[in-house]
Formats: C-alpha cells, structure tokens, sequence
C-alpha cells in the first residue's frame, strides 16, 4: 500500500482538528508558502507540478491560475467547488469530513498565489457533516491565526466564506456555481467571458475542485517534481478513486494517478463479489462513457482514459455486474440527467426527457426496435451544442450504452420485456420531477 | 474593422459585433429564438448555431463575436442537422395547437418549422409534458406554459427593461415554466411587449386574441400619438378597422418597445362619438350637410365675420393637430386676418415615467412652438377673454376641446356669445355642441401626416384606414377651407402641404417626406446642414 497523502486522516485519528493537523506539521506548508514565496512563483510551482483539476474537466491548475489578469482594480475571488454531486463520486466528502484544514490550506496557499482575499467554499447541501466540520475547521482556523488578517504576519488578508447549495447538480457546474453564490438561478453563463476574467459578482475568479485544492499544500511542502514523479508526468499525483457498486469493498482509494482500472476493481475494491462476473464499468462518474470488462486494462489518468474511449472525470468507478440489465442501468443515469438538467438549453431540457422516456418504453416493454437507433440519434443531437457539459454527460453514457451492449437494448425491443428483470420490477414508474 | 466571409459573402463590420448581426448587415438571416437586438445575450434556445472554420464545434452566432479572417457557414450539413435538430427538440413537448393558438401566422416555432425542420414528430402525443394553459399573468397578458420554449426574452424585458422582475423560470429541465414572482402580476406600464418579443404563442394580448388571424392584416407605419414621445408604431388593420398597434423599432426614439396606453390607444380612434358627417346647425339643431354645402356656408360667415372687425376672427388649433394641420390653419388665419392660437394641455396628474411615457399628452406640442404658436394654455384664455369682451364675431377650433380644461360653466357662457362658431375635429366632444358648423376629419390613422416629438424629431404617419363617413384628412379639410375663402389653391397632399410648410423657411426648412421617410429627423438638425 502506497503511502497516503490526501487520505492521511485515515492514519491519524481526529486530524480533522486543528491542533492534531498542526502536530502533524500542519499550516506549515502555507507558512513557508506565505513566507519564502511570491504569489507568482507559487504559481510557477504548480504550473510546473502539472497538477490536473479533479473536478471531472482536468484542465490544468497553473495554466488556470495563469489566466487571471495581470493588474485590475477588481477584487479576486477563489470559488471551492465543493458541491460533489456526480453519482459514483464521494472523495471531497472524505476529505471535508475528515481533513478540513488540508483543504483549508490549500485554499490559504491558493488564495496567496492567485492574490485572492475572499474565498467561497461551495459545499453541496446535503453535506451536512462536512458543512459542519468545514464550519469549526474555519473557526479554528481563524482563532488560530490562518485565516484573517494578516496570516503568518505577512499582511495577506484572506476570509473564507461557507456556501450551502439546495440541491441542484447543475451547482456544480462552475459558471452555474457562480451564478447560484450571487443569489441566482444557476444557469451556466454562457462563453466568452471566462470565469477567469468575469466571474463571482463580474470580478477575477478561479473555480478549483476539493481535491485539486488538497493537492497544492503537498506540492509546496516536496516540490512540483515529487508531484510529477507520481503517475504519468502529463496528469500526475496522488489521486482519489471512488469505488462503488459490485465490488467486494467500495470506498475511496487513495491511488497513484494512473493505476489500472483492473487493478483497482479487483486487487484494491476486492474485485467482483458471489462469483459472479464484470459485465461493465464507468470510470469517471455517470457522465462518463461506459467501459466493457475487455476495456478495463486502462490506466486511470486523464489521458490513458481519453485515449480508450471514455474521461477520467471525477473519478467515480461505477461497477456493475452480469446481473445488471444495461437498459435499466442506462435508464438510472438519464432519469438522474432528466431530473438535473437545468433546463437553459433547448437540446439539453427537451433531449434528457426524452431520452429518459425512451429507455423506460425499452425497459417496460412498449417499445419498438426503432428506439434503440432513435436513442442514438437524440444523443448526437445533444452533444456539443449546449453552454454546459450536462448535455454531453447525458449523452454520452447513451452513446456508450447503447453501442456497447446494442444487442440487449435490441433484446429488450424484441421480446417487449427486460431479459433480466423480473417484470414487476422491469418497468420502475419514472419519477415525478421531485419539485413537481 | 474586421472583415469576415459568411456563406461565401465577405463584409467589413464594426469591431466587437457578433456574428449574427454581421450576417443581418449581409442580408443573411440565421435563424433564432432567445437572441433580440434590445436585450441582453442568452444563448439558450441554441436555434443560432452556425459553423465556422477552425472551431471544433458548432457556435451560437448571437455570441460569437466576429475575428478577422472568419469564415462562418449557415447552411452547411453540420448548421442544417443542428438547427433541424434543435427544432425537433423544441417542439417535442410543444401542444402543436396552431389551429387555436393566436400567434399562428407570426409564429417562429411554424415558420423555422417549415424552413429548417419538416419532419414528422417522433414523440407520442401522450408522452408530451403537460403545464398550465390560458393564465391571465396581468391586465392584458395570457400566459400558455406549454407553448413556450423558455427562451427568457419575457424575463429579461422585465429584469432589464422595466426592472420589475414580474416574471422568472421555475422548476428544471423540460418541467421549466415561465411564471410570476410569488406577490406579483405582471402590471408595469410596458408589460404589452412581452407579447411582442415572445417568438411563439405563450404571451398573447387580451386586447387582440381570438379577434383576427394575422394574415388577414395589413400593417402601415405610423407613429402612436397618446403622448409626446411619439414611439414609431405600425397599425395592424383590415377593412377599414384597426385590430392593434405594435411598436416598429427606432433606436432614437422607443427602441424596440411601446408603453402599454398608447399600444391600446387604438381603440379611441375607432370610437362612438366619431363624427361622420359634416353638421350645420338649424333651429332644431344639427342637421347633416354635405361638404360642398357647409364649406361655402363656412367660408361666407366667416369672411362676412372678418369684414365685420379687423381680427374678428380667431382660430385655435391644438397639438393632436399634425404639422400640415397647424400650417393650414396659420394659412387660413392668415387669408382671414385672423389670430391663431396654439394650445397644448394635459391632465395634470397624468402618468409619466423617465423612459417613454410623456407627461404631455399631446402628439405635437413642439410642432405648435416650431411653428410660432402657443403651447400652452394661456392663449387659449385669452381667446375667451376677447369673447367675453364681445369682441369676436367667429371662432374656429381645430381638434381643440375648451372644455377640457376650463371652466365648463364659463366656457358654455363665451361659446353661447360668440356669434359663429366652427369645430373642425374627429370626435364628437362636448364642446361641439356649442358649433354652429362641425366639420368631420379624420385621425392620424386615416390621413398621412407629421408629428414632432418633445425632442423635436418630425416623424411621419401614413393613412392606414379610410375616414369613417364622409371625414376628411384635417389637410383636405383646411386647404379647402383656404380656397373657399380665396386663399391659395388647396394642397392635393399632404406631401405637398409639408412642402408648403417647409418653402416657408422656418424649423422644417429642408425637410420632405422622402427624407423623413424611415425614422424621421430633427427639425433643428436639418435647419442646420441645410
């Protein structure tokens, strides 16, 4: 077992407190990046470490952090994207749970190298320990004197604001984020501009996920080539899994980035349980294209996954056994996708309903064989041509599902039933809209 | 100033313009729903998306500013699967209702559904999501969720527009529906143009629904006379009936909008009280008249009247009169011998805002004062002053109602003393009773013509419907008012009675009908290039 990093408080009990995170050399990280750094040069480091966002995009850290202008007036703001809501993914939730301050620091360091002196931390409502736990982290921190005025007596100012989301995914979006903390109906804004230029209240914004944030502390504390030395060089370090599904022991691994799918499901999860086999698994969360059980040699990083077909995401293996009927399985994701999409954009508000009406005509056995080409179509028309990725996260696991396993979404059309599911449970009732 | 090439035409834009307005500069129209000119950037209905080289994806035209050397198709096979497939989305769960919906006819929903899309529907009638239909959301707006395509024009008028904020966007994804802010109804003095901007038939008016299909219509540019702003409007009319107006869009003057008073005024010009025919009065009191009849029995009194004392007569016009109006009337004061008297009054506690409503009521105020004549009330009292004096043998009104204003009871006393009295106006008012002729002519809807606004901006409105009866154009009626008289031969036309007005040199020297034909001009502005 690789040493632990992120996921140190599983070592050390109640880390989550400030005066065991310091006896465990915490905020010293920030100390020596407040004290011996300039804000560019922090930049630099991460820039130089590669760290990836671990949000779902992977866009790169530095090169984000490098986009915010050089002079302004206005004020910058550090937006923490802690509204995990990706079905499959549950990893900021451990770290804001059980590692607070680790965050913490990283937005302290963060918020001194992008010269922001109010950071929001976006923490998903239904997280109420973590809310709870993020709220005396940053009492502590405050009475502590790392956050404030004037942290390490170096006249950097930095105040860090709790948000609690209601409940929408699209929150997690980050233009929709920014929307929703102004008060708004989170709509993702549309691009150009760039959060980087016009983003919380019109001014300089980064958005950065839970666990990218995580990361900048250890990057200050052993250098970007420690950070790079760990995986792939082109999307290193130390990287969360969440394993969840048929696996014998789901929970969040903490992995090098780029071990193999294989070796995650099967030597770290315990691999597939009742002897039963693997019939697919989803790499990156539900938005992510579907791997056949041919396809899991994959190493999970940003880029070996893309390469095979489908995006390391957020990270969130879904795994799924010979027992699972894939129409159900898709009809799951796009009833969860209907339910979320904000509904801004026509392809996306018109496109995840009917899709989800297909797939349970599929699944209950009023279908005709046309639908399962008609699923197809509905998806090419939804990709790319939204202002957010919903769209594309719905479309994509059809696409998958769909071609991967077309012969048992044509079984199900022929045979007007699910093969697999007994027929009282092969037709669950579609929701009602939960506000409706 | 970069120069971009669309569907294979270049054109040299402005910096900072997107792509969908270059393409309207080239005469290029890419289709849309959320995008309108007067409001802010949405770029939600995704109908706009167009292919431009060098980008990976297909772009929406409304926000895509254009960069040179930018090579943009609108009908390649990319742009033409996009746009057929945003259609089909946004009419899968639409109730396909045109038979009984309002809009049918200036629909963009049928219209980019005939051009883009023309395909059968593949999703289930009963599939379809159901929302609420007909809610009456305010005094003159009738809401149908289920026809609408969220495009958030409506919210964004009330959010930017009259910052008012009535209405917002409940519930997500295809269960999304416009509805009213808890407490509010959508009552601001401009809510009629949500109707207007609504591409599709979830806004329509109470005022106009279920009375016309709008092919049935023709449409004349005009400019709406409740109030001084003198917002361009276009009249929706048939058969000598007017259906509705709707504001026609200048940038100098309404922008794209109309207050909800003057969209409405309509009706006061197809009223009850219209005058069809010219009346005399008799011992009975009035009997209809021809024209030819009363015009000679007019002119003889009234030169008798003139003979009788130097400045015998006097003649008031006001400012609902047109410029053509105001000038015949000098001219006819002048062949008399005759004062005239300009007056311009409003209720004192009308409604007047900072944006278009006008606290002068009047379509042409500064038409009075561009021509030398009162624009107030004052001189209008003092042309009863010299009635009261028994001074005046004849007075002649020209859309001017004393009694509005003034003492009713010392208004009756004077008109009742003047020995002849003249009204020449549209409407039967009360202080027609008093006449000894009435002259029907008809409304700015029925006659062309010119109005200046507050800012001086002469405007032009055109003949839409004929006069009810046997009213005539004010022009028609004064000029030959002029000519019984022995005055100059009549103007044939408005057009000829501006070009009068302009050879006299003063504020509308310069001006013709040509060049005011499309948003009208200042007056001061052109006497200074010309």
């Amino acid at each position: 077992m690789p040493e632990r990093i992120l996921l140190r408080c599983r070592d050390v009990p109640d880390l989550r407190k400030l005066a065991v995170y310091r006896a465990h050399g915490g905020y010293e990280a920030a100390r020596k990046a407040l004290t011996t750094h300039t804000p560019e040069q922090l930049v630099e480091m991460v820039k130089a470490s590669n760290l990836r966002g671990r949000g779902g995009a992977g866009f790169p850290t530095g090169m984000k952090w490098g986009f915010l202008p050089k002079q302004g007036e206005k004020p910058v703001y550090l937006c923490v994207n802690a509204d995990e809501s990706e079905p499959g993914t549950f990893k900021d939730r451990e770290i804001m749970e059980d590692d607070p301050h680790q965050l913490l620091e990283g937005i302290l360091i963060s918020s001194y190298a992008i010269k922001c002196h109010r950071a929001y931390i976006y923490i998903r409502g239904e997280m109420l320990t973590g809310y709870e736990r993020l709220l005396e982290a940053v009492r502590e921190a405050y009475e502590g004197g790392f956050l404030g005025k004037n942290v390490f007596g170096t006249g950097f100012d930095l105040d860090v604001v709790i948000h609690r989301g209601a409940g929408a995914y699209i929150c997690g979006e980050e233009t929709g984020l920014i929307e929703s903390l102004e008060g708004k109906r989170a709509y993702p804004r549309i691009k150009p501009p760039f959060p980087a230029t016009h983003g919380l209240f019109g001014c300089p914004t980064i958005v950065n996920n839970v666990e990218t944030l995580a990361c900048v502390p250890h990057i200050v504390t052993r250098g970007a080539d420690w950070f790079r030395s760990i995986g792939p060089e082109k999307s290193p370090g130390p990287k969360l899994y969440c394993v969840s599904g048929h696996v014998v022991r789901p929970g969040v691994y903490e992995l090098p980035m780029g071990t193999p799918l294989r070796e995650i499901i099967y030597e770290h999860a315990g691999g597939i349980p009742n002897g039963r086999s693997l019939k697919g698994v989803i790499p990156g969360g539900a938005s992510m294209p579907v791997f056949t059980p041919a396809e899991i040699d994959v190493p999970m990083d940003m880029d070996s996954v893309q390469k095979a077909g489908s995006f390391l995401g957020s990270a969130g293996v879904i795994v799924m056994d010979d027992t699972v009927c894939m129409v159900w399985a898709m009809l799951n994701l796009a009833r969860f996708f209907h339910h979320e999409s904000c509904g801004q954009c026509t392809p996306c508000r018109e496109g995840t309903g009917w899709v989800e009406k297909v797939l349970h005509g599929l699944e209950g056995g009023h279908a005709a064989p046309a639908d399962v080409d008609l699923l197809l179509n509905i998806a090419a028309n939804m990709m790319g041509n939204t202002i957010c990725a919903l769209a594309d996260a719905a479309a994509m696991p059809v696409r998958a599902f769909v071609t991967k396993y077309r012969a048992e979404f044509e079984e199900h059309a022929r045979l007007g039933r699910c093969p697999l599911r007994a027929p009282a449970a092969a037709a669950p009732e579609t929701r009602r809209h939960a506000h409706a | 100033m970069p120069t971009l090439e669309i569907d294979g035409k270049k054109i040299e834009v402005e910096d900072g313009l997107t792509v969908i307005q270059a393409a309207d500069q080239l005469g290029v129209e890419i289709p849309h729903y959320c995008w309108h000119p007067g409001l802010s950037i949405a770029g939600n209905c995704r109908m706009c998306l167009v292919e431009i080289e060098k980008s990976p994806k297909l772009q929406i035209a409304c926000n895509t500013r254009v960069t040179e050397g930018m090579v943009v198709h609108t009908t390649s096979e990319k742009t033409k699967v996009a746009q057929k497939a945003v259609l089909e989305f946004l009419l899968i769960n639409h109730p396909i209702d045109c038979p009984v919906c309002d809009q049918a006819g200036e629909c963009k929903l049928q219209e980019y559904y005939m051009d883009y899309d023309r395909q059968r529907s593949r999703m289930p009638l009963e599939a379809k999501v159901k929302k609420g239909k007909a809610i009456p959301i305010g005094q003159h707006v009738m809401l149908d969720q289920e026809r609408c395509i969220l495009c958030a024009r409506c919210t964004r008028f009330c959010d930017e527009i009259t910052h008012t904020s009535e209405l917002g966007i409940y519930e997500r994804g295809d269960h999304c529906r416009i509805e009213l802010a808890p407490g509010k109804t959508l009552d601001n003095p401009y809510s009629m143009n949500v109707i207007d901007i609504c591409p599709v038939g979830a806004l329509t008016s109470k005022d106009f629904r279920f009375k016309a299909r709008v092919w049935y219509l023709e449409r004349t540019d005009s400019v709406c006379g409740a109030c001084a702003n003198g917002c361009n409007t276009e009249i929706y009319h048939r058969e000598g009936r007017i259906f509705r107006f709707q504001p026609r869009a200048n940038l100098d003057v309404n922008q794209y909008w109309l207050c909800d008073a003057g969209r409405l005024s309509w009706s006061g010009l197809q009223g009850e009280s219209r005058l069809l025919q010219p009346l005399a009065r008799e011992a009975t009191g009035f009997v209809p008249t021809n024209w030819t009849g009363a015009l000679s029995g007019v002119a003889t009194r009234l030169r008798d009247a003139a003979a009788r004392r130097p400045g015998g007569v006097a003649i008031v016009v006001s400012a609902e009169a047109s410029n053509e109006e105001i000038a015949l009337a000098r001219r006819l004061g002048t062949t008399l011998g005759a004062t005239v008297t300009g007056v311009s009054w409003s209720p004192p506690d009308a409604f007047h805002d900072d944006f278009l409503v006008k606290a002068d009521k009047n379509p042409n105020t500064r038409g009075l004062a561009l021509q030398g004549l009162a624009t107030d009330t004052q001189a209008a009292e003092g042309v009863l002053a010299t009635i009261e004096a028994g001074t005046l043998q004849a007075l002649v009104l020209v859309r001017t109602d004393l009694t509005r204003w003034l003492d009713r009871a010392r208004v009756e006393r004077a008109l009742e003393a003047v020995p002849y009295l003249v009204v020449l106006d549209s409407d039967r008012r009360d202080v027609a009773a008093y006449a000894d002729v009435v002259l029907p002519i008809g409304t700015y809807a029925e006659s062309d013509g010119t109005f200046t606004n507050h800012a001086d901006r002469v405007q032009r409105f055109r003949t839409a419907v004929a006069s009810p009866g046997e009213a005539r154009p004010g022009w028609h009626a004064l000029g030959d008012l002029v000519t019984s008289l022995g005055g100059d031969a009549a103007p044939a036309s408005a057009d000829a009675a501006f070009a009068a007005l302009a050879a006299e040199g003063g504020a509308f020297a310069g001006l013709d009908y040509d060049l005011l034909a499309g948003h009208g001009v200042t007056a001061t502005k052109a006497r200074a290039s010309a």
